[in-house]
This record gives structure tokens, sequence and C-alpha cells, in this order.
């Protein structure tokens, strides 16, 4: 089985992209986190951030969002500098799923998910036919549907993480950044949330998600940016980019790269690091 | 906990389509936001009849209801219309006004701050409201009007100096609030040490101002204030949407479209702009502005900070106080005074039961 979606009409080699960064210096106070780093996200396709921790996953993907201004370089969007579109402007076209959030105390899954409005809405306006069906399809994309008039803080934290989803689709825009939006979620639940991202790219969408499970993105990302201490060491299909020498490069992991029974993508599995155990 | 609103409920289970029942109007109120408002505005009315009616010139209630009403439709003692309209009508809208305006410049705070102990007067702008008029006395002397544009000018450099001092990268919300208090401390030893130059009578005249009093609230004071006072209240639905967004985090703000700096700006600056006005004429009134929006979200049962409940607390609250400052307590104190009472036991319960509730 294969990812099968109607041919690009465009040479796969050079997709279009409407999201770029050039020659990023991404730096807090002082702390240098990316020097000159440039990555291309390709439109309609599912992008997958991978990387070690601190390597600065977030901090690429908060730079894309335009929610920290880069030091030197500029990320486009459009063709037109990130920073010169207003808010509300970016955040029609952009949507991002930070990594940690904190909902107000009490707040409803419903107010929450309506949150996600707000770039479409206009000052002193209630909400619109369109906004309720956004959120309403938001909701019952992720299967929270039934938790509308719960309150956030009585949630399970994977319940929880999936209206924080909802709210980031509410937003409604054709790329949407999400930072490991599959933490604390069980296994069919992360597969769950991959399927409605998948979904998204299927009709249209551009997504780009910080992952830490290597299987779960080589059998869910169409390219893939591998990030190590800032740069951009790998850029590619997963078939390119998930390999044996490359894990050891971007994680200093030793395993074996066979191909998944199912889906024939690269599959990684780790070598047998416990103490006492013979290495074969 | 009552997190629960039953009519929401009812109305989702009533009908498929549960994500218009949970509707809630942007700007507008929910509904037990209004409920709220609405008994508030009951107990404002009966609190300000008694505002009206109640002082050293005994008056029927009839009489008060004749002056209110005018001419045409009672017949009006002049000396009842003296006391109703032109000395306790003042008062009254003041208090009500001033309370509204000091609740919504403590909303702002603490909703941009993300902090419920974050207030205007926490963090130092009445304390340098004091030090700006303690300064206009002795160097200005008498002038009323001077006295009054220096403890604007005290209250406004203040929160330009707390801005600019905790502005470093951003606006962090937690160096924001530390910054305000130690600039609050720093002037408040600065206002005693001015006060114990001064001579007896200006010290005590200074004293009660400092405090926070209606005392001065006359027609030629409160009228014009008031209405700039309103004016700027209009203002703030405009920006409730944004103060709503700016709960979940900046980085969210953002993400969801909020043009974070400038907003926040905007906002502390309508905030600054509430509490300087209400301080020019009645000093620098503690605790409303900090604890009328905790109280309002209290009541509606809110997830962040109900705005027109914390109006309608604030105006009830101010009003109460200053009853209770000018007709219950056996010396005529100043209403900051009751307030702080007020406020110290406010604050304190609601302490007690934030400790009691943290798991
Ligand atoms: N707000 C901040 N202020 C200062 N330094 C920061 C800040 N956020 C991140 N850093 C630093 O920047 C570097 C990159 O952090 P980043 O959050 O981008 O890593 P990451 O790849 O997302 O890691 P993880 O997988 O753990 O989420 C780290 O060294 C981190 O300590
Ligand atoms: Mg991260």
């Amino acid at each position: 089985m294969t990812l099968d979606r109607p041919a690009p009409t465009r040479p796969p080699a050079v997709p279009a992209t409407r999201l770029a960064a050039e020659g990023l210096t991404l730096r807090y106070d002082d702390r240098t986190v990316a020097e000159d780093l440039s990555v291309a996200v390709p439109d309609d396709r599912f992008t997958v951030i991978l990387g070690p921790n601190a390597c600065g996953k977030s901090t690429l993907l908060r730079a894309l969002a335009g929610l920290l201004a880069p030091a030197q370089g500029r990320v486009l969007l459009d063709g037109a500098p990130l920073l010169s579109l207003s808010a509300k402007e970016r955040a029609r076209r952009l949507a991002l799923l930070p990594q940690t959030m904190s909902a107000p105390e009490g707040i409803t899954v419903q107010e929450l998910v309506q949150r996600g409005r707000f770039a479409h809405q206009r000052v002193l306006r209630r909400h619109s036919e369109s906004d309720r069906r956004a959120v309403a399809d938001a909701l019952e994309e992720t299967q929270v549907a039934d938790l509308a008039n719960r309150r956030i803080d009585e949630l399970s934290g994977g319940q929880r993480q999936r209206v924080w989803i909802a709210m980031t689709l509410a937003q409604d825009t054709p790329l949407v950044l999400l930072d490991e939006p599959t933490t604390f979620l069980d296994l069919p639940h992360q597969i769950e949330v991959l399927n409605v991202l998948h979904r998204l790219v299927a009709r249209g969408r551009t997504v780009v998600a910080v992952l830490h499970d290597l299987n779960l993105a080589a059998r869910y990302a169409d390219h893939v940016v591998a990030l190590r201490d800032g740069a951009v060491v790998a850029t590619g299909s997963p078939r390119d980019t998930i390999t044996a020498p490359l894990m050891r490069e971007v994680f200093a992991l030793d395993a074996t790269v066979l191909p998944d029974p199912l889906t024939g993508a690269p599959m990684v599995v780790p070598a047998d690091t416990r103490s006492g155990v013979p290495v074969s | 906990m009552s997190g629960v609103d039953p009519g929401r409920v009812r109305e989702s289970s009533r009908s498929r389509v549960r994500v218009v029942g949970g509707e809630r109007a942007h700007v507008g109120l929910d509904r037990r936001e209004v409920r709220v408002c609405v008994a508030l505005g009951l107990v404002a009315l009966v609190l300000g009849f008694v505002g009206l009616w109640a002082g050293d010139f005994p008056l029927t209630p009839g009489e008060v209801m004749g002056a209110l009403v005018g001419p045409p439709f009672a017949v009006v003692e002049p000396i009842a219309y003296t006391v109703v309209v032109e000395w306790h009508l003042p008062r009254v809208v003041a208090a009500l006004v001033f309370g509204a305006s000091l609740a919504a410049s403590g909303a702002i705070f603490q909703t941009v701050t993300r902090n419920p102990l974050a207030s205007p007067d926490v963090m130092g702008l009445a304390n340098g409201s004091f030090t700006g008029m303690l300064l206009g006395l002795v160097v200005l002397g008498g002038s009323w009007a001077g006295v009054m544009a220096a403890a604007l000018a005290g209250g406004l450099l203040t929160a330009a100096a707390i801005y600019v001092l905790a502005l470093r990268d951003g606006l962090r919300d937690f160096r924001f609030i530390v910054v305000g208090i130690g600039v609050s401390a720093f002037l408040a030893a600065t206002n005693s040490w001015i006060l114990l130059r001064l001579d007896v009578e200006t010290a005590l005249f200074a004293s009660a101002w400092g405090a926070g009093t209606l005392n001065n609230a006359t027609a030629g004071a409160v009228w014009p204030t008031a209405a700039v006072v309103v004016l700027l209240l209009l203002v703030l639905p405009t920006g409730a949407a944004t103060l709503r967004q700016i709960e979940l985090g900046d980085d969210l703000a953002r993400a969801t479209g909020v043009a974070l700096d400038r907003h926040r700006l905007l906002l502390l600056l309508l905030a600054v702009a509430l509490v300087s006005a209400v301080t020019t004429v009645a000093g620098p009134i503690a605790f409303v502005a900090l604890a009328a929006p905790q109280i309002a979200r209290r009541i509606v049962g809110s997830s962040g900070i109900p705005l027109g409940a914390t109006l309608a607390v604030g105006a009830v609250l101010l009003l109460a106080a200053d009853l209770v400052a000018q007709h219950v307590v056996p010396l005529t104190v100043p209403v900051g005074v009751v307030t702080v009472v007020i406020g110290g036991a406010y604050l304190t319960w609601l302490l007690r039961r934030e400790m009691r509730t943290d798991r």
C-alpha cells in the first residue's frame, strides 16, 4: 500500500513552497539556537521535523509561524516576508499549535475551540455561520464533539491534546504547524491524530509537525527535515532520510532500519544497548 | 463546583446541533453573566437611592423622587433639589462610574499579566499618583487643578517607568508585577517622607486624599471626569476579544492572530487612563481594581474575567463602601479605608480558599 494521491501538476523534484525560511539565525537573549538555517516547506505535503531534544525544532517552528523574529534571515509566506503581514492576516493563512499550552481555568471545550476563530472575526462581531461550521467540523474531525460542554481541566491528557488540535483546525488555515501533537496520546490515539493530519493533507492543506516517533514519522511523512544542533542534517523522503547512518548522525542512535512489513516505509529498530546483554 | 452552565446544558441536549447550542456572543455576555449584571443593577439602584436620600438633611423618599424626576411631574422643594441633585447625586454617580472604571482597569491588568494579584494599585500607580499630588502641593501650593495635574502626571510617569523597567525582550508577566511592587514600595516610602515635611493641616488633607475619598466629588469635578471615564469604557468592548485570546498565553495569542505587543500596550494604556481619571478626583482608592474582577469571575463562574459583570461589581462595591464610609462608621472615614478593609478581608478569604483547593 502506498500513499497515493493525484499526480502533482508540477515535477515533484521542485515542489512549490508557500512557506520557506532563508538563512535564519534564531536566538533567545544571547543563546544562539540556529545559524544560517534554510528550510522549504513543500505545499500540500505532510512535513515532519525530526531531531533530538533541544536541537531547535520548536524554535524553528515558532520562527516559521512568526512568533519568534529571526535575528538574521527571513521567513517568506507566499513570497512576502512573514513579519510584514498583519497578525490576523498571518493567522488566517497559518496556524501553530505550540508544544505546551495552558487553558484558562474552567474553560469549556466549546469555548476553547471557538477561540481558534479569532483571526476570522471582526471587532464587535458575533460568531458567524462560518465560525460555527469550522468549530463543529474541528470538533467532529478530532472526535471530541461529545466533550463540547466539558471543562478542559476535567479531561484526560489525551482528550485535552485532541481539543487543542481541534482549536488549531478551527483556525481553518491552508498551513498547519504542530509541535509534538501526539505527546500524551496512547498509540491508537497517536494514529488517530496522524490520520486527521493525513486527511488534511489529502484535502490540500500543508501540514508540518514535530514528531518523536520515528516509525510513525516514516509512515506518515511525505517529507522529512532532520535537525541537529540547529542545523538541517538531511531533507527528503522518509526512505532517503530515515536510514541507519542518518539516525546515527542525527540522534547518535545505533539502529537497524528495516522495511515496515505493512507499508514498506523505513522502520527503525534501535540496537539493544542494555548492559549485560551480549551484542550479537 | 458550579462549572456547568445549566442553560447551556439544557440547550445542548435539546438540539442536535450542539455547537450552535453552546453559542456565546463574542463581545456580548453569556446568559449567566447577564443575570448577574441585572441583579447587580438592581442592587445599585437600591443603594443609589439610599445614597441620594441619606444625609444630615432629613428628606422623605417622596422628596428624593420628586427632586429626581423634576418639575413637570413633581413639585420640587428648592432645598430638596439642592441636597439631592447638587450634593448627593454627583457623589452617587462618582461611586458607580469610578467603581466600574477601577474594576475595568483591574480586569485589564489581571488578564494581560495573567495574574489575579495584579492591579494598578498593587503595582504602584496609586502611590505614584499620590507622589505627584504631594509634589504638586509642595511646589504649586494651593491650585487644585495644578495639584490634580501633578497627580495625573505622577500616575502616568509611574506606569511608564514600570513598563520601561519591565520591558526587556518583550514584556514578561511576572517581571512586570515584581517591578511594579518594587516601584510601589519605593514610592510609598517617598510619600511618607514628603508627608512628614508638610505642615499638619496640609498633611491631614493630603492623607485623606491619599487614602482615596469621594469627599471631593462635587458636581463640577464629577461630571467632566465621569464623562471621560464613560467614553473610555465605551472603547473597552473593542478589546474584549483580544483580552480573551491573551488568556491563552503569549504564543497562542500570537498564533491565533493577536498583534500582541501593540495590543498589550494599548490595553495597558486604556487601563492606566481609566484609573488615572478616577484618581484625579477621588485619590488612589485601593482594592476595587484588585478584587472586583475576581469577585465577578466567581459569581459568574466563567473561565476568564467577565468584563460586564466586573464593571457591575466594581460599581456596586464602591457605592456600598462609600455608604458605609459616610453613614455606618461613627466618624466619616475616606472610602479608601473601607475598600481596604473589604479588600483585605476578601483577599485573605481568596488566598485561604485557593490554598485549600490546591491539589
Ligand atoms: N524561551 C527560551 N529562552 C531561552 N532559551 C530557550 C527558550 N526556548 C528554548 N530555548 C533553548 O533553545 C534550544 C532549542 O530549544 P527548542 O525548544 O527549540 O528544542 P526542541 O528541539 O523543540 O526540543 P524538544 O524536543 O525537547 O522539544 C534549547 O537549548 C533550549 O534550552
Ligand atoms: Mg520542542
